[in-house]
């Protein structure tokens, strides 16, 4: 049975590295920790690709199932998250394959845009303009926002900035050179902000910079 | 510093990736230009706003169902 090699640099030894560890010797209920740790993730990462939630569900099953019966090739040199995350994006990316009926999907589909690479709209935001919105409609908001972000750009976003990876492992999870994650990044922040923007913007300016000024 | 040099390093402004210098330069900026503030205010505002509020949500009986298939595939698998 081979052993994880510590990532180099790091001195303290990931938790997961054990739970692994643990997996290879025959222990499922380490796996089970492990599923339960990062299964709402991949649900998201899969649901952000696929856009469906079927798809989503069967996504975040099948790549649970690969990485268990594959977990002698992860070789320790990336967290096993990333490795799994990994996983996640290319099962998610088959899975779109299979629905566009065979033609090749990538994450460079329609990225070859210019919108949104300069901001226009420079209305400054409600405060707290969350609340203006139930939990519902905030939620539609945030998905039709996302949802119509070219492919390229809304996983570089939905990895980087809500799943939290560094942009070396965005970068090394799907395959792009860390330039062009953070072009990608900037454009898809840049987008994001400028269709919440219609949302969110101050509705009426004077009255909100009068009630603005007595606050401060 | 022009609005276009701001935007080019926005992501490195919010990722708090700044020397000292350009942090210095970007104050002088952001000072004089309203458009740049809001720009760099509301970009942190939406990454945020996706950060706190869960868009696909898994109500914890399908992530229950989904877990046990999962597990119990791994057990048939090895």
């Amino acid at each position: 049975m081979s052993t994880i090699q510590p990532v180099a640099g790091q001195s303290e030894q990931h938790p997961d590295v054990a739970l692994v560890e643990r997996v290879r010797a025959g222990d499922l209920s380490a796996y089970d920790t492990l599923v339960r740790k990062y299964e709402r993730q991949l649900f998201r990462i899969s649901q952000h690709i696929t856009q469906n939630r079927e798809d989503a569900e069967d996504v975040m099953q099948d790549a649970f199932l690969k990485a268990y019966e594959k977990l002698d090739q992860f070789q320790g040199n990336s967290k096993f998250y990333t490795w799994l995350v990994r996983i996640a994006v290319n099962e998610s990316l088959m899975r779109l394959r299979k629905r566009r009926t065979g033609k090749m999907v990538s994450i460079d589909d329609n990225i070859e845009t210019e919108e949104g690479s300069m901001p226009r709209d420079f209305a400054d935001w409600a405060p707290n303009p969350e609340q203006n919105y139930n939990q519902a409609e905030l939620a539609e908001i945030l998905r039709k926002t996302i949802q119509g972000l070219p492919e390229g750009f809304r996983l570089v976003f939905a990895l980087r900035d809500v799943e939290g990876l560094s942009t070396e492992e965005t970068a090394e999870t799907l395959g792009l050179s860390v330039p062009a994650v953070k072009s990608r990044l900037l454009r898809a922040r840049l987008q994001l902000r400028e269709r919440l923007t219609r949302y969110f913007k101050k509705t009426t300016p004077a009255v909100a910079s009068r009630v603005n000024g007595a606050e401060a | 510093m022009k609005c276009t040099e701001f935007l080019a390093i926005l992501d490195d402004v919010i990722d708090e990736s700044i020397a000292a210098q350009t942090r210095a330069e970007i104050e002088v900026h952001l000072r004089k230009c309203g458009h740049c503030e809001v720009v760099l205010d509301t970009t942190r505002k939406t990454i945020e706003i996706y950060r706190c509020h869960e868009i696909y949500e898994l109500p914890s009986e399908v992530s229950e169902r989904l877990h046990n298939a999962i597990m119990e595939r791994c057990k048939k698998a090895k």
